[in-house]
């Protein structure tokens, strides 16, 4: 009834959708281009900003830890980036934290030259750093620079529904001065009220963390669920310290840079895109998109890192290979994401 | 015989000339930005308006103040829908913003003929090989003679009589012309593609007819399902005579050339420039009528720069003029009116045939707009109804 009552729907608004008609009336009731408006902007330090959005009804519900894609018109083009949630699932509101990085255009906009009214995109809830159903009884957070934001939707999410959890847990992060640490007054007050013990550690002071000493500070290390999201360098030595001393599949780590391919990269293929008529050589582990632009194909795309879904075409025939599982996608029919997909053999694209 | 108005330029003169073109498109590729943004989501915005108030005012389709808006702006979103979205942004002039919404790969449009197989023979055939008898199916559509290069056949006796027709099913015309019977014929299409075309028409159009003959006039009731069908169909023929006077004014009104297909063997960028530019023809006009042709009132600017955002074409037109002034080049624009009359005086012509030295004198004296030869000229031949307003 309900499918009948959607063909019909669209069968008056074809050749769009009737999603493009509300899209055009309110952005934020568009499901195919879900988007959210900003409503309130919360200072959180110096470079720091949380951004408050309305979002459509069908908002997908997040998990505590995950990230999302971020969309932003500047001068006429839309650009995406990923953004921790650090709001909690069940907020009315979705909160994303945005730290300007030196030199970052988006991120300067987002964090600083977005008003209230303005309507971002977004992309589906993604990301493995999310907390295990039940949850551990003994964690370890380590975190440092805008590396709390993740662990900043988890920890208000425990907060509000297993407090209990956090009155044995430990969260050490670390900043350079004390007015850069992002929800500083929150942390310490989530602290006071649930007996979560927190470590702050201000680097320009104290010098940066070494797993060494985060041993020191946390004898019990080795027996607890650990989640550590900040610097490379920082991820870098406490897997390898945990790699060593302890057991490695108690970390859980969160890098804000795009996954490095490392699985099969598929063998290449001479890769065509049927609506722009071009074809290019791609070699193998090389994107799609990337091959494609290289040839002049003019492509949608957005985040470029397998987030936003906007470079997605459809497969007509051959395979491709995804860059960050390795799994291969071999459907006619089937939705790629051209960015982070790459030719398993000859291809053809409908874009 | 085919670049005669630019058969003063050397070689060099034309290398310069497109180096100047090129920087001219490369000069607004770099300020893309925010303002042509809000033009086209304001297109959009109001084309929308304008169908879903249509709509609306057919519902009641039975009183004929309703009937006479709802038709009016029926009429004028489908137009809109065509020309200024539908055409451009399959051009891909809107792709640079990254909007999977509004992207030459995505966009649908409303009309009989599905994105896909339009974009292939228009895109790329037409704006390739733009006005090459030949290669440019679009040089009359196969069936029309409007050149003295093209052979004559008693058919075209008839093509003043059946350009009226094509304009009144102009939809229909570049739907089924977009299937290519004629190349099935001459071998060069297989019998499967064909079908495969011909089904993708199909599945297109009889989307389209429900929406406009079945659901739409079932929502006005029993008392008003005829009048709303017949709104429809005025809508779309309105929209059918639009779009066939604005394209056959930009590649067929008297001073626009044709070339033979020797035209294309090493042609240079600067040459493809001067083929595309006297290959077309504009049309004067003010802001809304540029904005009802979707811009193709531009079209010697949309066929040099057939990608850039259509609200560019009028801001750079007068450089494009003063550098074709410059070289010496003809611009061929003038009012719709006066265009189409050209137009049609041209189908008449070519109608009947003619001795091949007057074939070639002819030519020539159309070839120099300035000296446009006087109706006592022109053959003796019935005068086709003017439509154009």
């Amino acid at each position: 009834m309900a499918a009948r009552a959607r063909d019909v729907a669209h069968l008056l608004t074809t050749p769009l959708l009737p999603d493009d008609l509300l899209g055009t009336v309110n952005p934020v009731w568009s499901t195919t281009e879900p988007a959210g408006r900003v409503v309130a902007r919360r200072p959180e330090t110096a470079d720091t900003t949380t951004l408050l959005l309305r979002t459509g009804p069908r908002r997908p519900r997040h998990r505590p830890g995950q990230y999302v894609g971020v969309g932003t018109r500047l001068d006429g083009v839309w650009h995406w980036r990923t953004y921790s949630v650090t709001s909690r699932p069940d907020d009315r509101l979705l909160a994303v934290t945005v730290t300007a990085l030196p030199g970052g255009t988006v991120s300067g906009v987002l964090a600083h030259g977005t008003p209230v009214g303005t309507v971002l995109r977004l992309g589906p809830p993604a990301g493995e750093f999310v907390l295990p159903e039940p949850v551990s009884e003994k964690l370890l957070f380590v975190t440092a620079g805008s590396g709390v934001t993740p662990v900043m939707g988890m920890l208000r999410h425990l907060a509000a529904t297993r407090p209990e959890v956090l009155a044995g847990a430990v969260a050490v992060h670390c900043d350079r001065t004390e007015a850069d640490v992002v929800f500083a007054a929150e942390l310490r007050a989530l602290a006071a009220a649930t007996g979560l013990r927190l470590v702050e550690r201000h680097t320009a002071r104290d010098g940066r963390i070494t797993p060494d000493a985060l041993a020191d500070l946390v004898p019990d290390w080795a027996g607890r669920q650990a989640w550590a999201c900040g610097p490379a360098g920082l991820l870098d030595d406490l897997a390898d310290w945990w790699d060593r001393h302890g057991d490695r599949d108690a970390l859980h780590v969160e890098r804000f840079v795009a996954p490095v391919p490392t699985a099969a990269a598929g063998t290449g293929g001479r890769v065509r895109f049927t609506e722009s008529r071009i074809e290019a050589d791609a070699a193998p582990g090389e994107p799609l998109m990337r091959a494609g632009e290289a040839a002049g194909a003019i492509l949608p795309n957005g985040c470029r890192m397998g987030i936003c879904h906007t470079c997605v075409g459809r497969l007509r025939s051959g395979a491709v290979t995804n860059l960050h599982t390795g799994e291969r996608h071999d459907t006619p029919g089937e939705p790629v994401r051209t960015c982070v997909s790459s030719a398993a053999g000859d291809v053809e694209i409908e874009l | 015989m085919a670049t005669l108005t630019a058969d003063h330029l050397t070689d060099e003169q034309v290398d310069a000339l497109g180096a100047e073109l090129d920087a001219l498109r490369a000069e607004v590729v770099a300020s893309r930005g925010e303002r042509d943004a809000r033009y086209i989501h304001k297109v959009i915005a109001t084309q929308r308006a304008l169908e879903v108030t249509a709509r609306g005012l057919l519902l009641f389709a039975k009183f004929p103040p309703a009937w006479i808006a709802g038709t009016t702006a029926l009429s004028l979103a489908k137009i809109l829908e065509n020309m200024e979205l539908g055409h451009n942004i399959m051009h891909g002039q809107w792709d640079w913003m990254r909007d999977p919404k509004i992207h030459s790969t995505t966009w649908e449009w409303d009309h009989a003929c599905a994105s896909e197989g339009w974009k292939k023979s228009h895109n790329f055939e037409h704006h390739t090989y733009t006005n090459v008898l030949g290669k440019d199916r679009d040089l009359g559509y196969s069936i029309m003679r409007i050149s003295a290069d093209q052979e004559w056949h008693p058919a075209h006796l008839l093509q003043p009589v059946y350009n009226q027709l094509l304009a009144a099913f102009f939809e229909w015309g570049v739907a089924f012309y977009d299937l290519e019977f004629d190349l099935v014929k001459d071998g060069t299409k297989s019998k499967e593609a064909f079908k495969a075309d011909a089904m993708r028409l199909w599945r297109k159009a009889r989307r389209q007819l429900a929406k406009d003959f079945i659901l739409y006039p079932a929502m006005s009731g029993p008392k008003g399902f005829l009048a709303s069908a017949a709104a429809s169909l005025v809508a779309n023929t309105v929209r059918n005579f639009w779009a066939h006077a604005v394209i056959f004014c930009g590649h067929f009104p008297e001073g626009v050339e044709t070339f033979p297909e020797e035209q294309l063997e090493g042609e240079t960028r600067g040459q493809w420039y001067v083929r595309q530019m006297m290959g077309s023809a504009n049309l004067s006009g003010g802001p809304l009528f540029h904005t009802m042709t979707g811009n193709l009132s531009h079209q010697i600017e949309h066929h040099i720069f057939p990608d850039i955002p259509s609200n560019r074409y009028v801001e750079i037109a007068p450089r494009v003029r003063e550098i074709c002034k410059r070289y010496g080049l003809n611009y061929t624009t003038g009012p719709l009116t006066k265009q189409y009359g050209t137009v049609l005086r041209k189908i008449s012509r070519y109608a009947l045939p003619r001795r091949a030295e007057q074939r070639a004198a002819l030519a020539h004296r159309t070839r120099s707009i300035a000296a446009l030869p006087v109706r006592s000229e022109i053959p003796e031949t019935p005068q086709p109804v003017r439509l154009a307003g």
